[in-house]
């Protein structure tokens, strides 16, 4: 029996979910970028759906972080 | 299933500086999680920012001030004047025997000086090639993102006046 399957397992989780806040991190930099360009060019309406996509995003990413914690927690503890 | 990891009785340095080298690379990438999640924090801080300022937004008031003289300029010609403050460089063109238009003279991109080119009849900037056009300064090309602040005049008394900034924040 294999006894670093499980380890593997995680670190593939983790992985995954690294590369998965990556990409919402590209997406939440291009919501600045463009919320930033509407501001500036006196479309003030569109810094509300600017936060509040951002704020999902953030969660999204928390969400990923707080997973990554917990398998780092349960493989390494066992 | 808990999303927060389990109360540990393992000290943080221990924790943080494991003696396994396996341990090691989920550290590592614990930690580059932890990173990227305070990017991300960054930004939704970045987008709060704009709302707040957004939010608390008050219209500004623009001065009214003599740019040129009716005549002072030929068909195709152009004025440069600084609006509202001194710090604004601005540029007139006139289009028409009646028609006159003015907008900044910073390019929306990196605020280099904007020209106007007579043979295209449009807005140049020199430093990375960005075309506005004349009509409505709005972007026909390039690396710029928004188009020109306009400069909205009147005629008053054979004087041509520039009375606000529109399509800008102030």
């Amino acid at each position: 029996m294999n006894t670093n399957a499980p380890q593997k397992r995680g670190l593939t989780a983790i992985d995954g979910a690294m590369v998965l806040i990556v990409i919402l991190l590209i997406v939440q930099i291009w919501l600045l970028s463009a919320t930033l360009e509407s501001y500036l060019a006196g479309y003030r309406e569109a810094a509300v759906p600017g936060a509040i996509i951002s704020g999902i995003l953030f969660l999204a990413c928390l969400g990923f972080y707080l997973f990554v914690d917990r398998i780092d927690s349960e493989v390494r503890k066992g | 299933m808990s999303w927060f990891r389990k109360p540990s009785g393992t000290p943080l340095w221990r924790d943080e500086f494991s003696v396994h080298t396996a341990d090691e690379r989920y550290v590592n990438r614990r930690q580059f999680t932890k990173f990227l999640t305070l990017t991300s924090f960054g930004m939704l801080v970045g987008n709060l920012w704009i709302l707040a300022r957004a939010a608390f937004h008050r219209a500004p008031v623009y001065p009214q001030m003599a740019v040129a003289s009716v005549d002072e300029i030929a068909v195709g010609g152009v004025k440069t004047f600084a609006y509202p403050t001194t710090d604004d460089p601005c540029i007139l063109v006139r289009t028409g025997n009646e028609s006159y238009v003015a907008y900044s003279q910073k390019c929306t991109h990196l605020s280099c000086a904007v020209y106007y080119e007579k043979e295209e009849n449009r807005l140049e900037c020199p430093c990375h090639q960005g075309f506005f056009s004349i009509t409505d300064g709005a972007v026909l090309q390039g690396p710029p993102q928004r188009a020109l602040p306009r400069v909205a005049l009147e005629m008053k008394d054979g004087q041509l006046l520039a009375v606000r900034m529109e399509g800008e924040t102030a």
